[in-house]
């Protein structure tokens, strides 16, 4: 599977783990994508950590705003009901449970459900932003993210190696294989990606999977 | 009684050495020609408390770039690759928070606060050499007041007694960081006469305002 297919089936997936009213925080890279997934009817509304709800596609070129940009740097737009406030009050969402459902990358995840992305020790960065608050204020974390590293090794670990950004936070996993739900007795293995079996996933997968006897094929 | 200045006459009052707060995301609210203006006087050794690294060539990497900066108090790095650099040589000290627990400690300088309890950062490196407290039966870091020398702001528009607007996405941490510093300065693309914001826009009072100068759109 390429870079892009494997991207757009996480990016779908992850769309239909969305509820019609939810708040919703999309990190940076493949979680960004989900948006091309959601629909107005869905009446979803995006949380920009920089500093509004309702955050809109790109603008038109020639029509970019320069005080509007999303978390990544980018021109947006924003829909009609959308509104701006400063850093504090975007945290009091972010922190007091106001997002329903935060979307973001991890580097690793491991058994206990806990994950690293802020910090690799080899390049001294990049920090961890605004990631900390929103996987420990959301009511749900979603990590998308590829299933293994680029040179094939797992992701998925038994226990972090790298420095983490909260401990026991994330609830579902969805990878370019597998989707993977965390609970108290461990990883469940929920869903393999069309064309992926069972026995693949396991041998990319570091962590202990539980596989229950109905494993469905991920439909996106 | 008019609290405007030239550029000039703002940028005299900074020193080598000084804290200073400034506001932004990746360079959106951030005054882009006070930063211009330190950067042409090469006002040194600064400790700078900003949100990320922005871009080499945008707001605080400007600064980096010119050589001024000693340290960063901030939470993320990553969009400046120079930065990066410059981190790991050593060059430049760098105290990261998360981002919520870095406006709230300067939201507790600003409005008399001996700190702030966040359960941000719970179990991760980030609460090394804290206080941990158990209240209600949930862990919580004890987060101390950021305060400034001097806080550099941004808004769209401000009048001649400081009370400012601003626009979309550039008010971040401006409003936060006006309330947190002993002198505290505003480029505003518009300038306009006291009374002509009706106060019922008006976003950062006035009276957290000392000095304003006419800044670029």
């Amino acid at each position: 599977m390429g870079a892009d297919v494997s991207r757009e089936l996480i990016a779908r997936r992850i769309a239909r783990e969305l509820k019609g009213g939810e708040v919703v925080n999309l990190g940076i890279g493949t979680p960004t994508l989900v948006a091309n997934y959601i629909t107005p009817e869905m009446n979803i509304t995006l949380h920009s950590e920089n500093g509004f709800v309702g955050l809109g596609p790109a603008p038109a070129p020639g029509e970019e705003i320069s005080d509007l940009v999303n978390a990544g740097g980018q021109p947006v737009t924003v829909l009609p009901g959308a509104c701006f406030f400063d850093t504090a009050m975007s945290f009091a969402i972010i922190r007091g449970g106001h997002i329903d459902v935060t979307v973001l990358g991890a580097l690793e995840v491991d058994e206990e459900g806990s994950l690293a992305n802020w910090w690799i020790p080899a390049k001294g960065g990049p920090g961890m932003g605004g990631g900390m608050d929103l996987v420990v204020g959301a009511k749900r974390v979603i990590v998308a993210m590829e299933h293994t590293r680029k040179d094939g090794t797992p992701k998925i670990v038994p226990r972090c190696t790298m420095p983490v950004t909260a401990k026991g936070e994330v609830d579902l996993i969805v990878t370019d294989m597998a989707v993977i739900e965390v609970t108290r007795e461990g990883l469940v293995l929920r869903e393999v990606a069309p064309g992926v079996s069972v026995s693949d996933v396991l041998a990319k997968t570091a962590a202990r999977l539980i596989v229950p006897d109905e494993v469905k094929e991920m439909v996106a | 009684m008019s609290k405007v200045k030239s550029i000039a006459e703002a940028v005299d009052l900074l020193h080598d050495g000084m804290t200073v707060m400034l506001p932004g995301f990746l360079g959106v609210g951030t005054p882009k020609a006070f930063i211009d203006a330190i950067c042409a006087k090469g006002i040194r050794d600064l400790t700078v408390i900003y949100n990320d690294g922005a871009f080499p060539d945008v707001g605080f990497g400007k600064l980096v770039r010119r050589g001024l900066v000693r340290k960063l108090i901030g939470t993320h790095i990553g969009t400046n690759p120079e930065l990066v650099k410059l981190v790991a040589e050593k060059k430049i000290d760098l105290e990261l928070y998360p981002q919520g627990t870095l406006v709230e400690k300067i939201r507790a300088a600003g409005a008399g606060l001996g700190g702030v309890l966040t359960p941000t950062g719970v179990g991760t490196a980030v609460e090394e050499g804290k206080t941990i407290m158990e209240i209600g039966g949930k862990t919580y870091l004890l987060e101390l007041p950021l305060h400034a020398d001097v806080a550099l702001l941004y808004a769209h528009i401000g009048d001649t007694f400081g009370n400012l607007v601003y626009r979309r996405a550039a008010r971040n941490f401006n409003p936060i960081m006006a309330t947190a510093a002993d002198l505290v300065i505003a480029e505003v693309a518009n300038l306009v006469e006291a009374g002509e914001i009706d106060p019922d826009h008006v976003m950062t009072p006035g009276i957290f305002v000392d000095v304003v100068v006419r800044g670029c759109e």
